[in-house]
Order: structure tokens, then C-alpha cells, then sequence
């Protein structure tokens, strides 16, 4: 039977003349995971050839409600759950926490305590930058300079490690006090890493600062202005890269850091290769900050005096009743650290800017005196979740290749940007 | 305890809005009537150079009354000035006004709040949820959240 349909010829095959097929513009996902971003996220792209001209942002892959077991858990026991915040630098999410419980019961550590901390606080964020400056350069090609600050990055976890055993998940803190003093020999340690670190920037700084591919990929690409980046609630070294000197350590001091000798570096037109610089000069602030550190730490108690706070000695606890009596009072459930009622809000300067708690105590009905043994709420102000909100304003009106150096650049980290 | 002056600001201009403040821990703190809340974020972004969202998150006070706040910590970038900002929500169809016209940065934290608390935001434009998926059912954050029920598998299903 002859069909009567007749058969496409090339021109009605192929149909030139429809509009889908001539649009200019492309849609594209990057990601959810992909290897030219250290993180999971997508970002929806429409493209006109490879510029593009508008981009969405998504996130949540990762989302593994640490607000609703910070809720479930006591004061102390929620300290492990800000480890996984951030890998890099899990100390100063420890002990960014610990100080915002420690605001709330109006205590603070004597002196030791708080030089630990900000030694903690300075190594864990060389750390972070070394990782951030190191990836982003390896996505541009630089592998070697990557290899030489994961080098740098291994000194210190190794720092790390010595003083609580870990090296990403640290629970470098307590609540009132921190879990050990220092080893011995690890301040000479300190200055040698510090030593290392200074020699490790040195030579990344002459493989990358002077280098013309990496100087054309990073320069005037993903500019922010001042202005947006605050009203875009950018902080840290990418609002500092914009020409804004705003630092908590300075601004809002906290630990020692108002008894120290060190400066905020800022960059001028808020683009990559000023938030490049920016971190390689704080870097090597902080190595000073540890120096200066080393130098004035003063002997004397590492916890504050409150027993209802902070666990006894283990020479205590296994050794006479009182201490057993008091370590078992602090381990019970609904005993425990007794909070009183109120909300505070804590800023650190984390590794990436402003990592702010913002905790809540409020007595459940099992209370019988008005104080709680575990938070009512824990919010967590991460520094990235503006910066990767901000981001679409900083890759539209780029080339598609330029996402690879502005993601590197704001250091998302996928732990605190979905907690 | 003496009144800050952003609360005698707002006082003048709008006289009922503030319910109340405290300064406990050091954080000032101000309590305002939520309909007014961007007349009043206005006043003190333009004002006081409150130039900064830097937070917006609620809390849930369930069984008590009225069960949300909406929490906003402000900070002067120059001045160096923080300053809290609370809105008290009833339990039946929690809702505010959006100030994402203020603030860009209030267009996740807004989308935030909405999927952990189901605090709706009006005026945003794009009212979606924003670190979980669409099919997600319930509000997380919320207190009476069953923690052990099983969500709605998406996606392919052979």
C-alpha cells in the first residue's frame, strides 16, 4: 500500500527556520559537582556564545542539619558538630562556639587559655588561605604552587595534631576552658613551621605574582565594589579585597588579639587578584601574630575556676569522690553546665570572614531552675553563604572561563555554607 | 536603663513600634512590631549606617506565645556598631514583609528561613526553599517537626 505521507527531505528535516534554532542564548548547568570547583554546588547559566549573561546559584547538597543536632546534644557535645563545618580551619569554628556559651555564662579563660587559643585560631587560618590560594592557582595551571602550600598546610596540621590528636576534626575546646595545655617543645615548633610557611610564600609568591597567565585570569575579573560587597554581607578577606579594612580581630576584639602588633591588609578594586593578594598578606600577618604569640604566652591555669563548667583533672576524677562526684555531674543528662536563660551573638573572624554564633538558651519544661544543659538554638553565621549568595553579580557579564578563578577566589565551603 | 538612640529615632517617627529593649550580654537588642519592620530597617540602614544584614534567622519558642522570632543582627561597617532587631510571629500563617529591597543578601537568608521555619516573607520574589528540595514536606527547624518521619522519595523511581 503506497503511503501517501511524503517522505522529509534535508530542508524539512533540519527545520532552519524555527525559532528554537536560531536563539543566541544557552542554558548550562556547571555542577552540581564539578572538577573545576572544590565544593557542590550548581550554578545555572545563560550564555550568549561563552559570555554569560545570567546565572543561578544552588545550593543544599550538603545539608546536614547542624542546627537541629546542636538542639539534641549538650553544650559540649555540640563542639564536634562545628569540627565538620570547616576542615581547614575546624579550630576556630570550636572555639568561635565556645565563646559565644562562654558569653552567655560571663566567664573567660585566664590568660594561657586564650594565648592557646589565638595560636589555635592563627594556625588553623594560615591553613584555610593556604588551601584557598593553593587550589585556586591549581585550577589555573599552577600545580606546583598547590603542592608546595599543601606542604605548608601538612606543617601545621601536624601542629594540630600534636596539641589535641586530630587533624581536621580538632574539638580544640571546651566550653570555659581548653582540653590540654601545650606539649612539650611545640612553641619551638611553632616558630619553625613559621619559618617553613615565610619560605613557602616566598617562593609561591615569585611563581605566581609576576606570572602573566595567572596575573590575566585573576585581574579586573569578578569585581566587586565596596558598596556591594556590604550590602552583600561580604566580610573577610573577599570584603578586604574590595578596599573595606573591616576585621572582627580588630574591630570587634576578642582573645589577645588587641594586645598584638598586626595590620589588616585591603586590597583596592575588589577583584580576584586583589583577594589573591590580600590572603597572601595575611598570611604572613599571622605568622606574626604566632611569633608575637610564642613570644609573651604566659605560664599559669589553662581553664577558668568555675567547677560547675569545666571538668576536673582526670587525676581528680579518678583519684578522690569530689572529682568523681563533679566529672559524673557534668556528664549526666538535664545536669550538666547550667546555662541561664538569654541570647547572645559571637563573632569570630574565621577563615573567610565573620563566622558569627548566634545561640539561644531558653528553659524546656524539664527545667527546674530556669537554666538548660543543651542549647534551644544554635545559628551559625557562616562567612560563605553571602559570598556564594553575591556570586552570580561577580560572574555575570564574565566569560564562562572566568567562573574557575572567581569560585576559587571566595572559598566556598560546602560544610558551612549548608551546615 | 536609658533608651539607645535608634530606639528615640524610631520612636519619633513611628511612636508604637518598639515594644521593647534590652542590652543583656551587651548585645542591644530592640523588639518592634512586625508591620513596621521595613520602615524601621530603613531608618536604620540610612540613619545610623547600619549598612550590613549580617544575619536573619528565626527562632522558634514553641509551646510559647507568640511562637516565632525573626532576628536580625545589624552591624555599622565603619562605626563599628552592632545592633539586634526582633519580631515577634503568631503561630497561624507566620508572615513578614521582605527587605530584600535593603539588603540583596536577605534574598537567601529570607529563602533560608522560609524552608527551616515556614515563615513566609512577602514582597520576595522568589519564595523557594533553599537548602532543601521542593518535595520536601514540613519545616525542619520547626520544634514539632517529626524528626523521625521519612521524606517523599524523588526522582526516578525503577
Amino acid at each position: 500500500m503506497p503511503h501517501t505521507e511524503t517522505l522529509p527531505t534535508l530542508e524539512t528535516a533540519v527545520p532552519i527556520n524555527e525559532p528554537e534554532f536560531q536563539q543566541k542564548e544557552m542554558l548550562l548547568n556547571i555542577g552540581p559537582a564539578h572538577p573545576a570547583m572544590h565544593g557542590i554546588i550548581r550554578i545555572q547559566t545563560k550564555l550568549e556564545g561563552e559570555l554569560i549573561i545570567e546565572s543561578d546559584v544552588e545550593i543544599g547538597y550538603l545539608h546536614r542539619a547542624f542546627e537541629k543536632s546542636c538542639e539534641e546534644s549538650t553544650w559540649n557535645q555540640a563542639i564536634i558538630y562545628t569540627d565538620r563545618l570547616n576542615y581547614v580551619s575546624a579550630a576556630i569554628n570550636n572555639i568561635g562556639y565556645c565563646m559565644a556559651v562562654e558569653k552567655l555564662l560571663g566567664v573567660e579563660l585566664p590568660p594561657r587559655g586564650q594565648y592557646i587559643r589565638t595560636l589555635l585560631s592563627e594556625i588553623s587560618r594560615i591553613g584555610d588561605h593556604l588551601t584557598c590560594v593553593g587550589a585556586s592557582a591549581m585550577e589555573l595551571g599552577g600545580f606546583t604552587v598547590f603542592l608546595y602550600m599543601i606542604k605548608g598546610r601538612e606543617y601545621l596540621w601536624e601542629l594540630i595534631e600534636e596539641y589535641c590528636g586530630a587533624r581536621v576534626t580538632t574539638m580544640a575546646s571546651r566550653v570555659g576552658g581548653m582540653p590540654y595545655d601545650l606539649p612539650e617543645g611545640w612553641l619551638d615548633k611553632c616558630l619553625w613551621v613559621v619559618k617553613e610557611i615565610r619560605e613557602i610564600l616566598r617562593e609561591c609568591d615569585i611563581l605566581l605574582t609576576n606570572n602573566r597567565i595567572f596575573i590575566e585570569r585573576m585581574e579586573n575579573v569578578g569585581v566587586m565594589p565596596a558598596d556591594r560587597a556590604i550590602a552583600w554581607g561580604w566580610t573577610g578577606p573577599c570584603l578586604r579585597g574590595s578596599g573595606v579594612a573591616y576585621d572582627v580581630r580588630k574591630d570587634f576584639p576578642y582573645l589577645v588579639y588587641d594586645q598584638l602588633d598586626w595590620e589588616v591588609p585591603v586590597g583596592r578594586k575588589g577583584d580576584n587578584l586583589d583577594r589573591y593578594l590580600v590572603r597572601m598578606a595575611e598570611m604572613e600577618q599571622s605568622c606574626r601574630i604566632i611569633e608575637q604569640c610564642v613570644a609573651k604566652i604566659p605560664g599559669g591555669p589553662i581553664n577558668c575556676e568555675n567547677k560547675r563548667i569545666v571538668l576536673p583533672d582526670k587525676k581528680d576524677t579518678y583519684g578522690n569522690i569530689e572529682g568523681l562526684m563533679n566529672h559524673f555531674k557534668l556528664i549526666m543528662y538535664g545536669h550538666g553546665i547550667r546555662v541561664p536563660e538569654g541570647e547572645v551573638y559571637f563573632p569570630v573572624e574565621g577563615g573567610n570572614g565573620e563566622l558569627g554564633y548566634y545561640i539561644v538558651s531558653h528553659p524546656d519544661e524539664h527545667s527546674r531552675d530556669g537554666c538548660n544543659d543543651r542549647a534551644w538554638r544554635v545559628r551559625c553565621r557562616p562567612p560563605c553563604f553571602p559570598m556564594v549568595a553575591g556570586l552570580t553579580e561577580i560572574i555575570n557579564n564574565y566569560m564562562i572561563a572566568d567562573i574557575v578563578p572567581t569560585f576559587g577566589s571566595v572559598n566556598m565551603i560546602g560544610g558551612e555554607l549548608d551546615r | 536603663m536609658s533608651k539607645f538612640p535608634e530606639h528615640i529615632a524610631i520612636e519619633k517617627t513611628h511612636p508604637t513600634a518598639v515594644l521593647d529593649w534590652h542590652d543583656r550580654f551587651g548585645d542591644r537588642t530592640l523588639i518592634v512590631e512586625s508591620k513596621q519592620i521595613v520602615e524601621i530597617i530603613t531608618l536604620l540602614r540610612d540613619s545610623f549606617g547600619y549598612d550590613m544584614l549580617v544575619d536573619l534567622t528565626a527562632v522558634d519558642y514553641h509551646p510559647r506565645r507568640p511562637r516565632f522570632e525573626v532576628v536580625y543582627h545589624l552591624l555599622n561597617v565603619d562605626g563599628h556598631a552592632r545592633l539586634r532587631v526582633k519580631v515577634q510571629l503568631e503561630e497561624s500563617h507566620p508572615h513578614i514583609a521582605s527587605i530584600v529591597q535593603l539588603y540583596p543578601i536577605a534574598d537567601w537568608l529570607e529563602r533560608e528561613v522560609w524552608d527551616m521555619f515556614g515563615i513566609k516573607f512577602e514582597g520576595h520574589s522568589n519564595m523557594k526553599r533553599l537548602l532543601l528540595y521542593e518535595e520536601f514536606q514540613g519545616h525542619p527547624l520547626r520544634k514539632d517537626y517529626p524528626k523521625t518521619k521519612r521524606q517523599p522519595l524523588i526522582g526516578p523511581q525503577n
